[in-house]
């Protein structure tokens, strides 16, 4: 049998802030069905790779395939027609203040159908449902906890029952078991909606628990891909040192930290 | 030395940076048009509902300060006209100084300065917060472009809306110009209001509505682009929302005197 098409083909990726260079040529693939996890410390490129996948930045060097369109050369149309099929749930959330929650979750709806109202506030109704947040559409984002709002954005995200649903630090800022109820609401979407899935995260334990595949980042490089059996035992030391967290062994000094910053130094 | 190149350095910064930000406004302005005439056509509608709760904002709430502050001006204008021109025995000129300077001029520049204030910041506020709370980068993932969504509405709302208040305003400046002169010109108000009707041609009103069109562009465009350019947090959304009142301001200013120079010369 041959193997599934991957939905997602990073090569040879680079990102640079100034001239600094945050992705040292990036180089992996998510197949159908998998929930895989970006995982790396603060500072080892994640969210700039999450930027490039969702086609917040196009690829200058290096390429990003996604359903097979290649972001760096898609057209208006094109890209349009990616991010109908993706959904994307934020650190923050990223819910529109200005919008009830249920005006949020529906807002895909009304700008990408031509659903009638009461279509729409049926279907927004059910995903808000589906995150445990049934009845919970005529409030204001202001008025919902951090873990409320994470799982609002979630609704939003898989109301147009995207193929590639993608997190950014779903757990980051949550009780332990505010997290783990994310972290099951996660692997029960995969299972209930057959979702491709990829979480960018640092916490370890919630890395674990969901991932299928474990993509480990650090200073821009893919240190390797693997199950989290295989994650575990790699005998590298800067996987180890992640895991284990242990600090850095080489210090960087104030004045070359704010010459990165400014990007005087490469 | 060290010091005049490092003056030089900053006059150079700044300079890019000014010109980094004409050209930034100048993508938004064309985007904003693209998405509102062919936005259908991409995906990008632009919805009606959008650009009607923003004429709501930017015009209809307004208008009762827009009102009340247009009649302070032409009361103000009024009794200033009567102080200065009674000493030359020329009162009654005070109806067509009134009526010429409010319609060319007071009546856009106050409305201009007042819907800055108020609705400039406003969006330089609320799409600075949005892109600090990832707000913009959501929309955009969504598949709705942040600029069809937030600018499109707002630049239609300001185009009509701010031409509308200067009428609004520059009517009420007549009122209250009117209620302060015409006893002092021994007239009534309904006679003092035909006189400046009689005075007052086409050019005159045209004046002030081209100028009220420039200045909205001016206002949503500052505020807009300072918006989508915050960095920095809460304390980035305020300096953002000070520098677009400011600098819409200090344009509204500058454009109006070269506006005047060259119609009036």
């Amino acid at each position: 049998m041959n193997a599934p098409s991957p939905l997602i083909e990073v090569h040879g990726l680079q990102a640079w802030y100034g001239r600094r260079r945050i992705l040292h040529g990036v180089d992996f693939s998510v197949v159908p069905g998998e929930i895989r996890v970006i995982m790396g410390g603060s500072g080892s490129g994640k969210s700039t790779l999450l930027r490039h996948l969702i086609g917040l930045q196009r690829p200058r060097d290096g390429s990003v395939r996604i359903f097979g369109v290649e972001l760096g050369r898609a057209s208006e149309r094109e890209l349009l027609a990616v991010r109908r099929k993706i959904g994307v749930s934020f650190q923050g959330g990223a819910l529109l203040t200005s919008l009830s929650v249920g005006e949020n979750v529906a807002l895909p709806l009304r700008e990408h159908t031509r659903l009638d109202e009461s279509t729409i506030r049926i279907m927004s109704r059910l995903k808000l449902e589906v995150v445990n947040l049934g009845g919970f559409q005529d409030l204001m984002p202001s008025q919902l906890s951090g873990g409320m709002v994470k799982r609002a954005a979630l609704a939003r995200a898989i109301v147009m029952d995207p193929r590639l649903l993608f997190f950014d630090e779903p757990s980051a800022g949550l009780d332990p078991v505010v997290a783990a109820e994310l972290d099951e609401l996660i692997l029960r979407l995969r299972d209930a909606l057959r979702m491709t899935i990829v979480v960018v995260t640092h916490e370890l334990e919630s890395a674990f628990k969901i991932a299928d595949t474990i993509t480990v980042l650090d200073q821009g490089e893919i240190l390797m891909t693997g199950t989290v059996g295989e994650v575990r035992a790699s005998p590298n030391a800067r996987i180890q040192d992640l895991l284990n967290r242990r600090p850095r062994a080489v210090q960087v000094d104030a004045d070359t930290y704010l010459r990165r910053l400014t990007g005087e130094e490469a | 030395m060290k010091g005049a190149s490092a003056a030089l350095d900053r006059l150079g910064r700044a300079s890019l940076g000014s010109l980094a930000g004409v050209g930034h406004a100048a993508v938004l302005l064309f985007d904003a048009l693209r998405f509102g005439v062919v936005g259908w056509r991409i995906g990008q509608p632009l919805r009606p509902a959008a650009v009607a709760r923003q004429m709501r904002e930017i015009g209809v709430d307004a208008l009762p300060i827009v009102l009340l502050l247009g009649f302070t001006v032409g009361l103000m204008l009024g009794i200033q006209f009567i102080a200065s021109l009674s000493a030359f025995g020329a009162e009654s000129q005070v109806v067509v100084a009134v009526a010429k300077s409010v319609t060319r001029e007071f009546g856009a520049l106050i409305t201009a300065i007042l819907v800055a204030g108020r609705s400039g910041s406003a969006l330089a506020a609320r799409i600075g917060s949005m892109s600090v709370s990832q707000e913009i980068d959501a929309l955009a993932v969504i598949g709705i472009e942040p600029v069809r969504y937030l600018v499109a509405p707002a630049l239609i709302a300001m185009v009509v809306m701010l031409p509308a208040l200067t009428v609004f305003a520059s009517a009420a400046a007549l009122v209250g110009a009117a209620l302060y002169s015409a006893p002092a010109l021994d007239i009534t108000v309904g006679a003092y209001l035909l006189r400046t009707m009689s005075l007052l041609d086409p050019g005159d009103l045209w004046q002030g509505l081209s100028k009220s069109f420039v200045f909205a562009l001016l206002i949503t465009l500052i505020g807009v682009s300072t918006g989508f350019s915050v960095r920095g947090g809460a304390e980035g959304v305020g300096r953002a929302t000070t520098r677009a009142v400011v600098l819409a301001i200090c344009w509204i200013i500058v454009v109006d005197m070269v506006f005047s120079f060259f119609v009036n010369r």
